[in-house]
């Protein structure tokens, strides 16, 4: 097993971490679609779509059942199945693999939750260290104004309220978000996440983050990696 | 057992777990270790009414029981399909559930748990099939320190007879298949195995088990689980 920062692969892996509404997801698919467009391999991975853990997750969160450590277990145990399956196979031929959420989300939702910090970093060791991580900053009221304007409504993992900060849904998601987000901030320097403004418009992130990856791709193959050449390295 | 005194306090092997108080753990936790075959769930059977007939409340508990992951995992193992670093922390969460829902208010409320298996169980699988053990060990950090781990232990070719009394015989994991370690079952029991109990052999010290040779008869472990489990209840 190899461990966090000791992989050497071909492939580029780009992730994009923020609080809820900060507009992570559009500006990761419209460089899914520039990517592609340019002619790379592209791969995408969702957080939480490993069809194995699945079930077990969303039975967990739909009777409740989950604590802060099995919560954290459970992801983990699915990115771990993804990274497995989906991630380190298209690294190795040589693709872009592009992720909306990583281990960064998992370090600030189960610390919230009072897991230990060392142990839940530990526990991601796992993982494949990426090669440019993107923060989308937001203050958090405009992304608050972004979700509960349109979404039908929260659930109750993603509102925190296993952790009783409020009775009221909305009230216990903004108090959640904002202690996300303090994570988020405190992990800036700690893991050199790359900060995008994410109150500029969109085409104005979508620039500089297309601008930031270009400068990732110039040994990026647009066709498959033979298998005899990476035994030559 | 008596708990009027503070001399017994459980500890964590490493962070352990938020919202757990320590003290409110008045309980004893026992776990019966060994490989695949080596009969430990007959021991656990075999100490269950003998502990309650001397007045102890008894859990017994086991891995994949867990409401939250053990059906999951039963489905997941049946394809053969998940990778050794996501089957190492599905068994994390079907043991985390089972510590904090089952074992920990067992604690709580005075009983003896008595489980067939623990987390050593689980790291010795997963460093087999390739963990980083410095990495799967602190994972455990969550567990508590039980206050005895009985390691019944056998050589692999004491085991092999009490395989094929089963009627299933060589099983797809407990010959360690996923592995591709031989060329058929028997093949690769025997490395699996051998490997497995190195890895267990290997936590002796760290871990202070009590090693309990299990090529003897049930009957004579028995008696000797019996009397160890005795003074360790007696003791504190």
């Amino acid at each position: 097993m190899q461990i966090y920062g000791e992989h050497n692969f071909p492939g580029k892996l780009f992730i994009v971490e923020g609080i809820d509404g900060s507009g992570k997801s559009t500006q990761l698919s419209l460089l899914q679609q520039w990517l592609k467009r340019e002619g790379y391999m592209v791969f995408f991975s969702e957080w939480n779509s490993s069809p194995l853990v699945k079930e077990t997750t969303s039975r967990g969160k739909k009777k409740q059942m989950l604590t802060p450590a099995t919560f954290s277990l459970i992801h983990a145990t699915d990115l771990a199945d993804r990274i497995e399956r989906h991630i380190i196979p298209p690294l190795k031929a040589g693709a872009i693999v592009l992720a909306d959420r990583y281990i960064y989300t998992a370090f600030a939702r189960d610390t919230v939750r009072g897991v230990d910090a060392g142990w839940v970093r530990h526990l991601y060791r796992f993982a494949v260290k990426p090669t440019m991580a993107f923060y989308f900053r937001v203050p958090l009221e405009i992304s608050l104004k972004r979700i509960l304007g349109g979404r039908a409504g929260l659930k109750y993992y993603e509102a925190g309220m296993d952790l009783d900060l409020d009775d009221d849904i909305e009230q216990s998601f903004r108090l959640f978000q904002s202690r996300i987000k303090e994570r988020y901030e405190g992990m800036v320097d700690e893991f050199g996440l790359t900060v995008i403004d994410a109150t500029r418009p969109i085409e104005e992130q979508q620039d500089e983050v297309r601008a930031l990856v270009e400068r990732q791709l110039r040994d990026v193959p647009k066709l498959p990696i033979r298998i005899e050449d990476l035994e030559e390295d | 057992m008596n708990n009027n005194s503070n001399d017994h306090q459980f500890e964590f092997y490493g962070e352990g777990l938020p919202d757990v108080d320590l003290s409110e753990l008045i309980g004893r936790l026992i776990v019966i270790e060994g490989t695949d075959g080596v009969g430990r769930s007959t021991q656990v059977s075999m100490l269950k009414p003998w502990l309650e007939s001397n007045g102890h409340a008894v859990l017994d508990t086991g891995m994949t029981r867990s409401e939250l992951a053990g059906s999951g995992i039963k489905k997941a193992k049946e394809g053969h399909t998940l990778g050794p670093v996501a089957l190492a922390l599905y068994y994390a969460t079907d043991f985390a559930d089972r510590l904090e829902n089952q074992m920990i208010p067992a604690l709580r409320a005075g009983f003896i748990v008595l489980t067939d298996r623990y987390i050593y169980s689980l790291i010795a699988r997963a460093i087999v099939r390739g963990a980083d053990p410095d990495w799967i060990k602190s994972v455990y950090g969550l567990a508590l320190k039980p206050d005895a781990i009985f390691y019944l232990r056998a050589s692999v070719y004491d085991l092999i007879p009490r395989v094929l009394r089963q009627p299933s015989g060589f099983d797809y994991w407990e010959s360690g298949m996923d592995q591709h370690l031989g060329d058929d079952r028997f093949d690769s029991f025997v490395e699996y195995q051998t490997r497995i109990t190195g890895v267990f052999d290997s936590m002796i010290d760290q871990y202070g088990f009590e090693v309990l040779d299990a090529s003897h008869s049930i009957d004579w472990i028995y008696k000797e689980l019996q009397h160890r489990v005795g003074r360790m209840l007696r003791e504190h």
